[in-house]
């Protein structure tokens, strides 16, 4: 399996990093997280007309570029590094992956290439009580009325973006199981309530729908609420590996500009041990990261995976999210110590980092949570082999 | 035909006519040796043929095919031969080369002292030229396989005025003289594999001078940096077990010997591979909090594996080596002492035992004693992490102590006598 870049994505890489460089310092980043919205509209579109990051793994039948999960995560990546504030991971990530799970041609032409082109901003609605989407949390009902219009009732917790999205994509139950539902717009019935968040640079919202008209999206994949969670927890992986790099930057500069007793307090080894301790963990967890993207980049058709491809994907995506979380929090805690006092305060960037790295610690599971989730898949990909044989 | 293919044909016509399963080890050795085959990525001058690692590999390969022993690889005596072909005379080539081909001489490396381990080049064991010979004092210790060695690639101190690093010469000395007295070393997991090597009044003629005098820091740098691939080869011998033939018994004889300080190394490592099954085995497997433990070792363990994939492909692709490539044996070890930790979960009261009552024969003790060894040999975890974060990272050193005359620098075995 190919874990180095091609030249090709090492430029994209570059090109991300220079936009976010000159558009998200973090002065702009403080001026976004103080807002309701979170992102600015110019600078979105110019992720989506300039670099046209939205569609990056969209087919080009949909008006996407046509890449797939390994350059989706290395815009992740860069995203994370920089704490990019706009709607990236709700609509292009969450939102198009469920499209592409189960949409069919119609659906996907209009709604999807919008997600592609930047132009329509989606949000993917789950979670209820339980963190990893299980089948049996989705409490939320899709009736439909005599005159054939369904209607869809329950509560969604969570709902990242919900609050700025145009487009809402809904998991609910009906006589036929867990499908997802689209609804296309504002509507009276549908009630947005913004959370409080620790991390203000990721927005989120609960929605009450009491009986808000939906489109039924087409395909019901086996396992399609795990698949989503695998996607989510891969791209997130990658997104914490670009934070915790971030963090690792940041404390590797200050200390090496900190003087005290005359010396710079990286070159006393009980700094420098912690840090090649923090730079070890931080390859590990971008190793994890890499690898789950391009197991997801070997899955060439999510919507009907091979027992052998849905256990190895699972395996991966919670390796990597349990590693990454892990990885991305310890170094948000090391920065703020190799910092000292100064890295306490609000004046100090790190919290901006630590409470993403809190956040994303427990968004889609905690850490323990993805272990037990990998063991199984471990177990259950060991059963299958033994059926087979 | 290819050149590649060529060479193949090639060494398998000599091995049609010379391949005799039924001679000694040590003959056809020799006939391997002056063939050329035995080392042909050396010198055609010094029983090689001049060829590319990638035509070696065809080399081996086609020995392999064929079933052919090859020459002794395995071993210290793997180290020697690089460091005679970079630093040693003709003289030393002619003299020592073919003896570590044919496997009649073993080599043991005689470079850490009790008092300079992580300071390599504090070392104090002395050489003083009196008339035509080098007389040598001192102690060496972590010496593998040195109580059968006919050699040992010894750095000694000839300047105590020069800096600690120039003032070191390389030598090869002959181990078996009165002089040199080796004592095994016990350890903490039963194994014996280090000696320690004490030097009194030992002889070393002129002509085993390596380099030049005050140079042996540049020979030793040589030797250690290709320390890592002298394991492997070992290996190849294993799979040859149970081949008729004199000289497959000789083999087997000699491997047994050869390998004998390196049968804990795998648990060493914390055989994270025997994790899942003993759980299975003993039921941990159900316990959550085991399977909290279990999950983080494999997490640990596939990431360390992918770490040195991803080193592996940046250097396929003829990119500079990023800090992937420096942490593999900072993670062996945190992978180790976790694996340790795991085993000790799984087995709980068992891990109480030892010997062959206890689980799998003793295996799970001999890792449970064995792994806190990982962090230390072949350069401490602290020492790997000064190397990361100044080579790797760039942060800045530590100030030092001990530039100037040696003969003046602070040291923990300080012998009255010096100079």
């Amino acid at each position: 399996m190919a874990l180095a870049f091609t030249a090709d994505q090492d430029q994209f890489r570059d090109s991300i990093q220079r936009f976010m460089t000159d558009k998200m310092p973090t002065t702009e980043i403080r001026r976004l997280m103080a807002t309701t919205r979170g992102f600015d509209d110019e600078t979105w579109r110019q992720v989506s007309d300039q670099l046209a990051l939205p569609g990056i793994h969209i087919p080009e039948d949909f008006g996407g570029a046509g890449f797939g999960a390994v350059e989706l995560s290395i815009a992740c990546e860069e995203m994370g590094r920089s704490l990019f504030c706009g709607p990236f991971f709700s609509s292009a990530v969450l939102s198009a992956y469920a499209l592409m799970l189960t949409g069919d041609e119609d659906q996907l032409d209009p709604w999807l290439a919008d997600i592609a082109s930047g132009t329509r901003r989606g949000c993917l609605a789950i979670t209820e009580h339980s963190t990893l989407w299980h089948d049996a949390d989705i409490n939320t009902l899709a009736k439909t009325d005599s005159d054939g219009q369904i209607r869809l009732h329950g509560d969604k917790r969570f709902v990242i973006d919900g609050q700025t999205a145009d487009l809402f994509i809904v998991a609910a139950r009906s006589e036929s199981g867990i499908g997802l539902y689209l609804v296309p717009d504002h509507d009276p019935q549908l009630g947005i309530t913004p959370l409080d968040t620790m991390d203000p640079t990721r927005k989120m919202a609960d929605l009450h729908l009491d009986g808000v008209p939906a489109i039924q999206l087409t395909h019901q994949p086996e396992q399609l609420l795990q698949t989503l969670l695998n996607v989510a927890c891969v791209c997130l992986a990658n997104e914490m590996v670009g934070g915790a790099q971030q963090l690792l930057q940041s404390a590797l500069d200050y200390t090496q500009l900190r003087f005290q007793f005359g010396r710079s307090i990286a070159s006393f080894q009980a700094i420098k041990h912690r840090l090649a301790d923090l730079l070890l963990e931080v390859e590990l967890a971008r190793s994890a990261a890499y690898q789950a993207a391009q197991t997801l980049a070997a899955c060439k058709n999510l919507r009907s995976l091979s027992p052998s491809q849905a256990n190895k994907l699972t395996e991966h995506a919670s390796l990597a999210k349990a590693a990454a979380s892990e990885t991305y929090l310890q170094a948000g805690l090391e920065t703020i110590q190799l910092h000292g006092g100064i890295g306490f305060t609000w004046e100090n960037d790190t919290h901006l980092w630590f409470k993403r790295a809190k956040s994303s610690e427990v968004l889609f599971g905690t850490p323990a949570e993805h272990r037990e989730r990998m063991l199984t898949a471990i177990e259950d990909a060991a059963t299958t082999t033994e059926d087979a044989a | 035909m290819s050149e590649h293919a060529a060479i193949h044909a090639e060494v398998t016509q000599w091995l049609s006519q010379h391949w005799d399963p039924d001679m000694d080890l040590l003959s056809w050795r020799s006939l391997v040796a002056d063939s050329g085959w035995g080392a042909p990525n050396w010198p055609s001058d010094y029983y090689g043929k001049d060829l590319s690692p990638q035509q070696t590999a065809v080399v081996e390969q086609a020995f392999a095919e064929f079933g052919a022993v090859g020459a002794a690889q395995s071993g210290v005596r793997m180290l020697a031969a690089v460091t005679l072909l970079a630093h040693g005379s003709h003289e030393q080539k002619q003299k020592y080369l073919r003896g570590i081909l044919t496997g009649e001489d073993q080599w043991c490396q005689l470079f850490s002292e009790p008092g300079s381990g992580s300071d390599l080049a504090g070392a104090t064991t002395r050489a003083d030229l009196r008339g035509d010979q080098w007389i040598v004092n001192g102690q060496k210790v972590w010496n593998t396989s040195a109580h059968h060695a006919q050699y040992g690639l010894l750095l000694a101190r000839t300047n105590w005025d020069a800096p600690k690093h120039q003032g070191l010469t390389y030598f090869i000395i002959n181990m078996e003289q009165p002089g040199v007295e080796v004592r095994q070393l016990a350890q903490m997991n039963g194994h014996a594999s280090f000696n320690e090597v004490f030097m009194t009044d030992a002889v070393v003629s002129r002509e085993d001078l390596v380099g030049t005098e005050g140079g042996g820091w540049q020979c030793a740098m040589t030797t250690l940096a290709n320390e890592r691939r002298s394991f492997d080869r070992a290996r190849d011998v294993a799979g040859r077990k149970g081949r008729q033939g004199k000289i497959f018994a000789d083999l087997e004889a000699e491997f047994a010997i050869a390998n004998e300080p390196y049968t804990w190394y795998p648990q060493r490592a914390g055989r994270v591979d025997l994790v899942m099954p003993r759980a299975t085995e003993t039921g941990a497997i159900n316990d959550p909090a085991t399977r909290q433990d279990i999950a983080r070792l494999h997490i640990m363990a596939e990431c360390a594996k992918w770490t040195g994939d991803r080193a592996k492909a940046a250097a396929k692709a003829g990119k500079p080596q990023g800090p992937e490539g420096s942490l593999g044996k900072l993670a062996a070890s945190n992978v180790a002492r976790l694996a340790s930790r795991v085993h000790t979960a799984i087995s709980g009261n068992d891990a109480l035992l030892t010997g062959q009552t206890s689980p799998m024969e003793g295996l799970i003790a001999e890792i449970l004693v064995s792994t806190p060894a990982i962090s230390i040999a072949g350069g401490t975890d602290e020492i790997q992490k000064n190397i990361i974060a100044e080579r790797v990272l760039g942060l800045p050193k530590e100030p030092r102590f001990d530039d100037g005359p040696f003969r003046d620098v602070r040291r923990n075995t300080q012998a009255p006598s010096e100079g």
